[in-house]
């Protein structure tokens, strides 16, 4: 409890320090060394089976080791990667007369402090309104990363960002009014999940619907949900590469645990099929959304934003099939999100080397940059789930599942949906990658490479062999979504 | 308590109706006042110091700092008025008239109000929330935006007093910091809109969309 309590805080106040140091070296320093100290104490935290103390706000059940130990990997890299990115693109002055108190970087890396330790509350939060709080300062600490290059566009969407995010966040709080009204009076004061499973059997199921459909609506905004997503195409092709690896690979996995806490209840209450129908529902949109988006779409960094969409869109849709789908879908957030980090660091890189994101006048990637194109084409496989990357058996597993449990129409749709964003995507990054080279070729740094090249490398060994730790922990993880006590 | 609601349910037709954005801020200024005020008279018989500390932590954000920070930006602006806004003052009112009596009647039919507090304080609160919502669709004003977002927040802060369901009070403080440093972020980004576009508009940010070319649109049929 204390260690987590540690986890939670110190990030959080080394983010705020940060605001205040002027040494660019020392703040580097920090952010690396509050990462690296957050991803060995999640995994000290995290490896352990343990169950969470009955009825505390707090704790790492399976469900949230899984999501506390990607963050947390995630963010390391995207550590290492911002600093790269820091010192290609210096802080752009704006040319405003406003009292510069606090240096643009020093924001920056202070905010990406601040929002892992939202995070992560987000993700260990045994109290729903604890976890409301959580995602919301999620949204509130991204959104100055959002407008760090302090364009019009950036401006623009970092304000839809923040109105759509807390409008959205809103409702689920009117959810969580509604999910308060499903305990029996005496419990009124106890929003933990523990209370509401022990009483599960109890809960007014009437309210219990109203409040799932509230959150699903509020946390689905903030997941990139079809039709809640308008947020999020902007907002990534927008913010600056490292933060949109963040929010993509990050941050919609938060609302995401928030709404499976919620399913989590409902399966424990018995109208786990309620849910399952709605986020079936909303997943086979998303993915349509997604792949209608992809096709043709002239900017790369929107097109993974749309891509995200559709894949929150195909871990909606293996929690809502149940059965292997849900271990399917857990494994898909952790190949997702991998993934994506990976392609939005590549694709900063090709943004900054070629200053377009317009995909048709970027060629010859391979050719300037051979780093980066490799890493591009292998997360172009890796993203439209070919073998042998991991992405490949979560998406596997998924469809397998509805096949086992006799949705052929939606198992067909699936198949065909990823067939067309398999082409669209294909198009456009393998397009990309080939062809005449257009700009000078300029040796790679590190820090570019090596973060993206790491993932990329344990996303295939996950697509090999499956550690046993992992297996167990998305096991056990996927039996509390399917409520077994039941 | 009755009549503090009967105050919010004013204001926000108030707001509804004018289109001059100081006298909005001082509107939601006042409905920031009387939310503080709200929790502390709830419990008028006997004293809790979380309480006070709550209504006036609420009182002092949302009826002084944050309308006074809002009211900055605006004075930096040189705008005044809200300009013809999608849906007009008069419609404005009628819709908002409407949305009274939805939320009257949605209270009453899932009975929703606990017996120690008068159902008028819950459909007030209902109120205040389609306010917001129909505020945030209607009106043109990044700042009437933050405010309709304000309202939206008074709204689902009266809803939880309404069905009696304060959370603990550490829950309760943090949802308050980030409705306000939700807010603060907003007064930031509209003192750079209004620098960057040199207007407040929100039907002109329209630069970000689903294609770079005018001929890829008609191609994707957006």
């Amino acid at each position: 409890m204390t260690l987590l309590l540690l986890l939670l805080i110190i990030p959080f106040f080394a983010g705020l320090g940060l605001f205040l140091v002027r040494s660019a070296g020392l703040r580097r320093l920090v952010l690396l060394v509050t990462a690296a100290f957050h991803l060995v104490l999640s995994l000290y935290l995290s490896i352990p089976d343990s169950n969470p103390a009955r009825g505390a706000w707090i704790g790492v059940d399976s469900l949230s080791a899984i999501f506390l130990v990607l963050t947390s990997v995630l963010f390391l890299a995207i550590g290492f990667y911002s600093i790269g990115y820091m010192r290609e693109h210096s802080a752009p002055d704006h040319g405003l007369h406003e009292p510069r108190r606090i240096d643009p970087e020093a924001l920056f890396m202070g905010c990406l402090l601040v929002m892992l330790s939202a995070m992560s509350l987000a993700i260990v939060a045994r109290q729903f309104a604890l976890q409301w709080v959580a995602i919301e300062a999620t949204t509130l600490a991204s959104t100055p990363l959002v407008y760090y290059h302090k364009s019009r566009k950036s401006l623009e969407a970092a304000w839809k960002y923040l109105i759509i995010c807390s409008v959205g966040i809103v409702l689920a709080l009117i959810g969580i009014f509604f999910l308060r009204m499903t305990l029996p009076v005496k419990f009124h004061s106890d929003l933990t999940i523990d209370a509401l499973l022990q009483n599960a059997s109890t809960l007014n199921t009437k309210w219990l619907k109203t409040a799932f459909i509230f959150m699903l609506v509020g946390y689905g905004t903030k997941m990139g949900i079809a039709p809640f997503h308008t947020w999020l195409p902007d907002a990534h092709s927008e913010a600056p590469a490292p933060v949109s690896a963040l929010l993509s690979g990050a941050l919609l996995n938060c609302a995401l645990i928030g709404i499976l806490r919620m399913q989590q209840v409902s399966a424990a209450a018995g109208i786990g099929d309620f849910g399952a129908e709605l986020l079936v529902i909303f997943g086979v949109f998303s993915i349509v959304i997604g792949a209608i988006f992809i096709l043709r779409q002239p900017d790369f960094k929107r097109m993974l934003a749309y891509s995200s969409v559709e894949n929150m869109g195909i871990i909606a849709l293996g929690v809502g099939i149940g059965g292997g789908g849900v271990f399917g879908s857990l494994f898909h957030a952790v190949n997702h999100s991998l993934t994506k980090v990976m392609l939005f660091f590549a694709a900063g890189s090709i943004l900054s080397r070629f200053a377009t994101k317009d995909s048709s006048r970027v060629q010859g990637v391979i050719r300037t940059m051979p780093w980066t194109g490799g890493l591009w084409i292998a997360g172009f496989l890796a993203i439209t789930g070919a073998p042998p990357f991991g992405t490949f058996l979560s998406e596997f597993a998924i469809l397998r599942a509805a096949l086992d449990k006799g949705h052929y129409f939606t198992a067909a749709l699936f198949m065909f949906l990823l067939f067309i964003i398999f082409v669209g995507m294909s198009a456009i990054m393998l397009g990309m990658v080939f062809g005449a080279r257009t700009v000078e070729r300029r040796s790679e740094s590190l820090l570019s490479v090596v973060p993206p090249l790491t993932l990329g490398v344990a996303l295939l060994v996950l697509g090999l062999y499956m550690p046993d730790v992992l297996q167990a922990k998305l096991g056990s993880a996927a039996m509390l979504l399917e409520g077994v006590a039941r | 308590m009755s009549n503090i609601s009967i105050l919010l349910i004013l204001s926000s037709l108030l707001l509804l109706g004018s289109s001059r954005l100081k006298v909005a801020i001082l509107v939601v200024a006042i409905q920031g006042l009387l939310l503080g005020l709200l929790p502390i008279v709830k419990i008028s018989g006997h004293f809790s110091l979380g309480v006070w500390i709550l209504g006036l932590s609420i009182i002092l954000a949302k009826g002084i700092i944050l309308p006074f920070l809002l009211n900055r930006s605006l004075n930096n602006s040189e705008i005044t008025h809200e300009i013809e806004p999608f849906i007009s003052y008069g419609t404005s009112i009628m819709v908002g008239i409407l949305l009274l009596i939805l939320s009257g009647w949605f209270t009453v039919k899932f009975k929703l109000h606990h017996t120690a507090t008068p159902a008028i304080v819950l459909s007030s609160a209902f109120y205040l929330i389609l306010t917001g919502l129909f505020l945030m669709m209607s009106r043109k004003k990044a700042l009437t935006q933050a405010l309709a977002y304000l309202v939206l927040g008074n709204g689902v802060y009266g809803v939880g007093i309404g069905m009696s369901l304060e959370f603990p009070f550490t829950v309760e403080l943090g949802i308050l910091l980030d409705v306000v440093v939700g807010i603060l972020i907003m007064g930031n980004l509209l003192f750079h809109l209004d620098s960057e576009f040199s207007h407040m508009d929100t039907d002109k940010l329209d630069e970000l969309s689903d294609n770079l070319s005018a001929d890829s649109r008609q191609e994707v049929g957006q």
